[in-house]
C-alpha cells in the first residue's frame, strides 16, 4: 500500500502562513538594499549568531535531511560520523584558521581569495565549476523533493517545483544575501521545531533509548529479514559508531575501513567541503566584524553537533519499528512506475492460482524489485476469487515489494504519529529545509556569477548599480537555471550521476590548494594551478580504474579496467578523495620550488600565514574567543564519540 | 525585527494548533498539537520579548 498523507485545512494554513512570513521578510529588508555590496554580502553587519545559524542551515538541504534519515535506517549511527567526524573538526579549522584570511583579505568570495593569492585562471578554474555545481545541486535536489511530494502527498510535481522556487525567488530578489540570511535561521528554528515532536513521539512509542538499542542488536544479526543487508553483522553494529569501523570493512554495514573514514571523509572531503565551499563561507563573511566572522562556524557547529538525534535518530527508530512490525509498520517500499503496473496488471488478472510462483517472478521482473511471493500468491487468490479493480491490483502489489525505499523513512514516520496540524508543521519543516538550501545556492550563485565572472571577465568597470541590476537578472536566470536542471535529472538520471561525478573530481583536490597557499608562502600559482589540474585529473583516472563490489563497470567506475575493488561505493568515494588531495598536495608543492615566485611578500600579506601579524582577538572575555570556543567544542565532540563508542 | 518575526510565526502556528486540537486525538494517546502548540507559543513570545529587549 503506497504512503499517502492527506492534509487537512489547518496543514496548508501553517504551510501558507510559513510562506507569506518568508516573502515578507524579504519585502521588510528590501530598503535596506541599496549597494551591491548590501546585495550580496549584506553589507557585512549581521551579528555572528545569526550568521552561524544561517552557516548551518544553507548546508541543511532537503537532500540532507531525507539523505540522513535513509542512511540512519542503512547503517545506523555509524551516520554520525559524516557529523561529529565529517564537519566538525573542519568548522572548527576553518573558524580559527581560515576565517582570518578569508574576511580579512577583504575578498568577496572564495574565487576572489584565490586571485588575491594566485592569479586569474585558477580563479576562473574555480568560480566556473562552482557556478555550474551550485546550479546543478539545487536542480537535483529540487528535482528529488519534488518527487517526494508528488509520490507522498500526490502533489503535482510541477506546481511544487514551481511554487517554491517562487517563494524563493521573491525573498532572494528584494533582500538579498541579508533575506536569504534571516530566512535561513528562521528555518532552522522550523526544521528543529517541526521535527522534534516526531522523534520524541516516535522514540516514546518504540520504548525508548534502551529498547531501540536492543531490537536494534537483533536488527544487527539478522539484517536480511528487512532486506537490509545480505550479510550478519555484530549485535552493536547499528548502535555504536566506533567498534563496528575498528573491527575493519567487513564488519559494519558501511563498508568503510577506519583509515578513509578519518582520513578521506574527516580529512580530505569534510575540510575541502566547510572550508572552501563558498556556499557555506559565504555566511561567515556576511558577519558584522572579524569576531563574529570567527564565530559564525563555531556557533554552527553546535546544533550540528546535535543534529543527529532529529536527523540520522529517526531512520534507526524506523528500522526498530518495522523489525518488531510495531502497529504493522515497515519501511515504506520502493515506488512502482505507472509503466511497470501497466505491464504488471494483466498479469495478475490473467494468471491462475496453481502457477503463482512463476507468475510471481514474470511481475517482479516487469516491476524491476523483489517481491514477496506469498502476498503475490495471496492477490492472484484473491482476484480468481472474486476480480479486484485495477487500482487494488495496483496497490497489492506494491505492498508485495519487498525492496525499501530509505528516503520515505521520515516521512513515513511524520504520517504515521503526527495528526494535523502537526502534520503541516512537520511538512512545512520540511519545505523550510528544502527552501533553504535553494536559497543558498542561488545566492552564493548569484555573487560568484557577478564578482567573478561578469564583474571580472565580461563587464569590467561598471558602475554598482549596474552590477546590482546584473545580480537581480542572475538570480531569475539561476533560479530558472535550476529548474530546468531539475527537470533534466527528472528525466535523464544518468545525465545527472555523471555530472555530480565530474565536480566530485574538481572539489576533492580543492582542500590541498588552499591549505598550502594560505599557510607556504611559496607556493606559486603556476604550482596551485597544475596541481590542482593534475588533482582532478587524478581523482578521474581513479574513477576510472576502480570499482565497488557488486557494480558493473561503467558509470560507477572501471570503465578503464579494474585495479582494485573496494567494499562499497562510499569506500571507493572516500579512497579517490585520499588519492586527489594526495596528487595536488605533492604536485603543487613540486612545481612551486620548480617554478619562480610572481607575488612578493608585500602582495601576500594578509592572505598567507606566515606573513600576517598575528592577529590580537578583540574580545575582551575571554569566553567568546574563537580557540577557547574550538577546544571546547572538540573537547564536547569527543565525549559524544565516546558515549557512543 | 528578525526576532519579533519569528517569534510572531511561532505564536501564531502555536495559535492554531492550539485551536484545533480537541478533535484530533492521536498519536499515543497524547495531545501533540495542544502541548507543542503551548510549547511554541510560550517559545514565540520569549523571541518577542528578547527582541523588544534589544532594540
Amino acid at each position: 500500500m503506497p504512503i499517502n498523507i492527506h492534509l487537512q485545512g489547518i496543514d496548508y494554513a501553517i504551510l501558507f502562513l510559513y510562506c507569506l512570513f518568508v516573502i515578507g521578510i524579504g519585502f521588510a529588508l528590501k530598503r535596506y538594499m541599496k549597494t551591491s555590496a548590501d546585495f550580496f554580502m549584506s553589507g557585512q553587519s549581521i551579528p555572528a549568531w545569526v550568521t552561524g545559524l544561517a552557516f548551518l542551515s544553507a548546508n541543511l538541504g532537503a537532500l540532507e535531511l531525507v539523505g540522513m534519515a535513509a542512511s540512519g535506517a542503512k547503517y545506523g549511527i555509524m551516520t554520525c560520523h559524516f557529523y561529529w567526524v565529517g564537519a566538525i573538526p573542519a568548522m572548527v579549522f576553518l573558524g580559527i584558521f581560515m576565517m582570518p584570511f578569508y574576511y580579512g583579505s577583504k575578498a568577496r568570495s572564495v574565487p576572489e581569495y584565490l586571485k588575491l593569492r594566485f592569479d586569474e585562471r585558477i580563479r576562473c578554474f574555480n568560480s566556473l565549476s562552482f557556478a555550474v555545481m551550485t546550479v546543478f545541486a539545487s536542480g537535483i535536489s529540487m528535482n528529488a523533493l519534488a518527487k517526494l511530494l508528488h509520490q507522498l502527498l500526490g502533489w503535482n510535481y510541477d506546481l511544487s517545483l514551481w511554487i517554491c522556487s517562487a517563494v524563493v525567488l521573491l525573498y532572494v530578489l528584494k533582500g538579498g544575501l541579508t533575506s536569504a540570511i534571516y530566512t535561513e535561521v528562521l528555518q532552522f528554528f522550523m526544521i528543529v521545531l517541526g521535527f522534534a515532536p516526531v522523534v520524541y513521539l516516535s522514540l516514546k512509542d518504540i520504548g525508548g533509548w534502551t529498547q531501540l538499542k536492543s531490537t536494534l542488536a537483533k536488527v544487527a544479526v539478522d539484517p536480511a529479514t528487512l532486506d537490509l543487508s545480505t550479510k550478519t553483522f555484530a549485535p552493536d553494529a547499528w548502535t555504536s559508531a566506533w567498534t563496528p569501523l575498528l573491527a575493519g570493512s567487513s564488519a559494519n554495514p558501511m563498508g568503510i575501513d577506519l583509515f578513509s573514514m578519518v582520513f578521506g571523509l574527516g580529512f580530505v572531503l569534510s575540510f575541502g567541503y566547510w572550508c572552501t565551499n563558498f556556499l557555506v563561507v559565504q555566511r561567515a563573511m556576511a558577519a558584522r566584524n572579524m569576531g563574529a566572522a570567527r564565530r559564525t562556524p563555531l556557533i554552527a557547529a553546535v546544533p550540528k553537533m546535535l543534529f543527529p538525534v532529529l536527523v540520522i535518530l529517526p531512520g534507526m527508530i524506523a528500522v526498530g519499528l518495522a523489525f518488531t512490525n510495531k502497529d504493522g509498520y515497515r519501511l515504506p517500499p520502493r515506488p512502482v512506475s505507472n509503466s511497470a503496473y501497466t505491464k504488471a496488471v494483466p498479469l495478475v488478472q490473467e494468471a491462475k492460482k496453481a502457477n503463482a510462483a512463476t507468475v510471481s517472478a514474470a511481475v517482479s521482473e516487469a516491476v524491476g524489485l523483489k517481491l514477496s511471493e506469498p502476498k503475490i500468491a495471496a492477490l492472484i487468490a484473491a482476484n480468481s476469487a472474486k476480480p479486484l479493480t485495477d487500482a487494488e491490483i495496483r496497490s497489492g502489489i506494491q505492498g508485495a515489494v519487498l525492496e525499501n525505499d530509505y528516503d520515505g523513512v521520515i516521512l513515513s514516520l511524520v504520517q504515521k504519529y503526527c495528526p494535523p496540524g502537526l502534520l503541516g508543521l512537520a511538512l512545512t519543516a520540511l519545505l523550510a529545509s528544502f527552501m533553504s538550501g535553494m536559497a543558498g545556492n542561488v545566492t552564493a550563485f548569484n555573487t560568484v556569477w557577478t564578482y567573478d565572472i561578469y564583474q571580472a571577465y565580461i563587464a569590467p568597470n561598471k558602475s554598482d548599480a549596474h552590477y546590482m541590476t546584473m545580480g537581480r537578472i542572475i538570480t531569475v536566470v539561476g533560479i530558472l537555471l535550476s529548474i530546468a536542471c531539475s527537470y533534466v535529472a527528472s528525466n535523464y538520471n544518468n545525465a545527472m550521476d555523471i555530472i555530480q561525478l565530474v565536480f566530485g573530481f574538481v572539489n576533492a583536490p580543492l582542500f590541498a590548494t588552499f591549505v598550502l597557499g594560505m599557510f607556504w608562502a611559496r607556493t606559486t600559482s603556476h604550482g596551485a594551478f597544475f596541481g590542482l589540474l593534475a588533482g582532478t585529473g587524478a581523482s578521474a583516472l581513479f574513477h576510472a580504474t576502480t570499482l565497488a563490489v557488486g557494480n558493473a563497470p561503467g558509470i560507477k567506475g572501471g570503465y578503464l579496467g579494474v585495479l582494485a575493488v573496494f567494499p562499497s561505493e562510499m569506500a571507493q568515494n572516500f579512497w579517490l578523495a585520499t588519492v586527489a588531495f594526495c596528487v595536488c598536495f605533492f604536485l603543487t608543492l613540486f612545481i612551486s620550488l620548480a617554478t619562480k615566485r610572481t607575488k612578493s611578500d608585500e602582495d601576500l600579506k594578509g592572505l598567507v600565514y606566515s606573513l600576517t601579524p598575528k592577529l590580537v582577538d578583540e574580545e575582551k572575555e575571554w569566553y567568546l574567543r574563537p580557540a577557547f570556543l574550538g577546544v571546547v567544542l572538540l573537547v564536547v565532540c569527543v565525549i559524544m564519540n565516546i558515549i557512543f563508542w | 525585527m528578525m526576532f519579533s518575526l519569528i517569534g510572531a510565526l511561532l505564536a501564531v502556528s502555536g495559535f492554531f494548533t492550539r485551536d484545533d486540537t480537541a478533535m484530533y486525538q492521536r498519536s499515543l494517546n497524547i495531545n501533540v498539537n495542544l502541548w507543542w502548540g503551548l510549547f511554541l507559543l510560550v517559545f514565540g513570545l520569549l523571541m518577542l520579548f528578547l527582541a523588544r529587549r534589544k532594540s
